[in-house]
């Protein structure tokens, strides 16, 4: 087995993808989004419902795609639940850095990839928690977009707060 | 022959590299390397313009690259031959030039539902221009072309018939004769995206019967940014130009410019004149093997590839079970293509996965992609056990 192979693909991730969490339709939405990624065909819809008080008080997904991309939204919405809209782009925010490896490149030693020890919490950065296992997609820059689908999609539930709309991780003109 | 391509004996993340992405492009052979080596370090110089000793060898070897390439198409002239950077950028022009002379609003396209993009968008972007309609010939579920509807499909309006020679995705092998001859009798143009079948099968552009070919060198061995359009002298004499600028003129005033003939009056600017030469060294290094010989070996790896391929659980493989390309697109129950893709990679096999520019085609197999293993003459059985070998593996992985 590849370093790299098990870095991506920890046993939390194919554990998510296969019995992905808060999969399914929620009737009571404020905001669906549509997400899609066109150059793999992978899919989300993306339900959020908000408390009084603005918080994200449930959230639910459906689509399809690979073990990347499900198990980043299924791990986003245990994440995300009860979290205010702050906090919600934040964590965006970081996971992205995450991902994409511009966030904390030089404290990736041998020492810090116990992941699960590993707080994120110092210096005002929210903390990832289990999200980190994504870490190794930070390896395979193809897969980034596969990642951060489900986010882009909560993203724009966050901006739109309410009714329905669509997003793509392709640019369009 | 393996020796001739050096880039097949290197390790990948640790593996014994396996190159089954020869849909997407092929490897090189040393011969093609030195030919591209020999022109830069000997004859390199602008070509049709110079009066000194360099250009005449740059426009002698670009020249003779052209009559190589009608030669091996079966053209009857060179002057048939338009260099172009590969198969989308023919279309293109065909689309742009000859599309936008003789496609009148109301006329009809007929494509077919398994295009790969680059002979779709070319004709969508005409069709709205100048308010021409699409129509396509449907896929059956086996990948082949639902012929049954070709005569309700091809009517009188129909200006232009272009479709794909073998498909990127399905590995079907259309039967281009008998396409090319229903169109001429209703009276339309036929174009034929040979871009999976020039460096794989006989390809003669008489035998077929079509107006325009279109192929790419770097899916034949030839370095990328080489490829050319085919067109038959008489729709091409009657084309006007397609991109303006140097090379493609007679004289010019600053009012107006007279245009060369074909082929020249297509190759506007400096020619990729390396990339001409490299393909000519393709054609001599495919024809030293003898393209007979290259399609019974693929025909040899598909064949045993479906084979092995039928031991594995869960397993579709895409288009028909008959005659077919050396592609085979599948989807494996609970691996989705990337994930197999990527893990596959790790494995130092080089597979493809996703729509392969197909999307409309994907979503009428009701798929987001497939994972894709295609050929070429210098795979292996062994390869393929390979292969087998690590969709396995990745099935228990995933799964």
């Amino acid at each position: 087995m590849s370093t790299e192979l098990e870095e991506l693909y920890q046993e939390v991730i194919l554990d998510h993808s296969r019995r992905p969490r808060n999969f399914g339709t929620l009737p009571n939405a404020d905001v669906l989004v549509h997400g899609d990624n066109p150059a793999c065909g992978d899919e989300i819809h993306l339900g959020v419902h908000f408390s009084p008080d603005g918080k994200l008080e449930e959230i639910k997904f459906s689509g399809q795609g690979c073990a990347i991309s499900q198990a980043s939204a299924s791990m986003m919405t245990l994440k995300l639940k009860g979290k205010t809209r702050a906090e919600a782009v934040d964590l965006s925010r970081a996971f992205h850095d995450l991902v994409t490896g511009s966030f904390a490149e030089s404290s990736e030693t041998a020492s810090d990839r116990d992941l699960s020890r590993r707080s994120l919490g110092e210096g005002g950065k929210p903390k990832l928690g289990d999200l980190q296992f994504l870490q190794g997609v930070r390896k395979f820059p193809q897969r980034v977009k596969c990642a951060m689908l489900a986010w882009r999609a909560v993203e724009q539930a966050l901006a739109q707060n309410a009714g329905e709309a669509s997003v793509t991780t392709e640019a369009e003109s | 022959m393996r020796e001739d391509f050096p880039i097949l004996d290197q390790n990948v993340h640790g593996h014994p590299l396996v190159y089954f992405d020869n849909a997407a492009t092929t490897q090189k052979p040393r011969a093609v390397v030195e030919a591209l080596r020999s022109y830069y370090e000997h004859d390199n110089a602008n070509v049709h313009r110079g009066l000194h000793e360099l250009s005449s060898r740059a426009t002698e070897a670009y020249e003779a690259a052209r009559a190589r390439v009608a030669q091996y198409i079966g053209a009857t002239s060179a002057d048939e031959i338009v260099f172009t950077r590969g198969t989308t950028e023919s279309i293109n022009l065909v689309a742009q030039a000859w599309g936008g002379k003789f496609v009148r609003a109301g006329d009809v396209i007929l494509l077919t539902e398994m295009e790969h993009h680059s002979n779709l968008v070319p004709w969508q972007i005409l069709a709205e221009r100048i308010g021409a309609r699409l129509r396509f010939v449907p896929v059956r579920d086996d990948g082949t072309l639902g012929l049954e509807r070709l005569d309700q499909l091809l009517t009188p309006e129909v200006k232009l018939f272009a479709f794909t020679h073998v498909s990127n995705s399905l590995g079907t092998i259309n039967p281009v004769a008998e396409l090319c001859a229903k169109a001429r009798a209703v009276g339309a143009v036929t174009l034929v995206d040979a871009a999976q079948s020039a460096g794989h099968m006989p390809v003669n552009v008489v035998e077929l019967g079509c107006d325009f070919l279109a192929f790419s060198g770097h899916k034949m061995c030839a370095p990328t940014g080489s490829g050319a359009l085919y067109g038959r002298a008489e729709i091409l004499d009657a084309t006007p130009p397609w991109h303006g600028g140097g090379e493609m003129i007679v004289s010019v005033t600053l009012e107006k410019s007279s245009f060369k003939k074909p082929p020249h009056r297509f190759e506007a600017g400096t020619p990729n004149i390396a990339g001409a030469i490299g393909l000519a060294a393709a054609i001599d290094y495919l024809e030293g093997i003898g393209r007979s010989a290259i399609a019974e070996h693929d025909a040899r790896l598909t064949s045993y590839a479906l084979d092995r391929f039928a031991d594995l659980p869960g397993m579709r493989i895409l288009g028909p079970s008959g005659e077919r390309g050396a592609i085979l697109g599948f989807v494996m129950e609970g691996v989705h293509p990337h994930d197999l893709t990527t893990f596959a990679d790790q494995r130092g096999l080089a597979l493809r996965g996703g729509h392969h520019c197909n999307q409309p085609l994907m979503r009428r197999f009701g798929l987001p992609g497939t994972t894709r293993a295609s050929f070429y003459f210098y795979n292996t059985t062994a390869e393929i056990d390979r292969m087998i070998d690590i969709l396995r593996e990745a099935v228990r992985f995933f799964a």
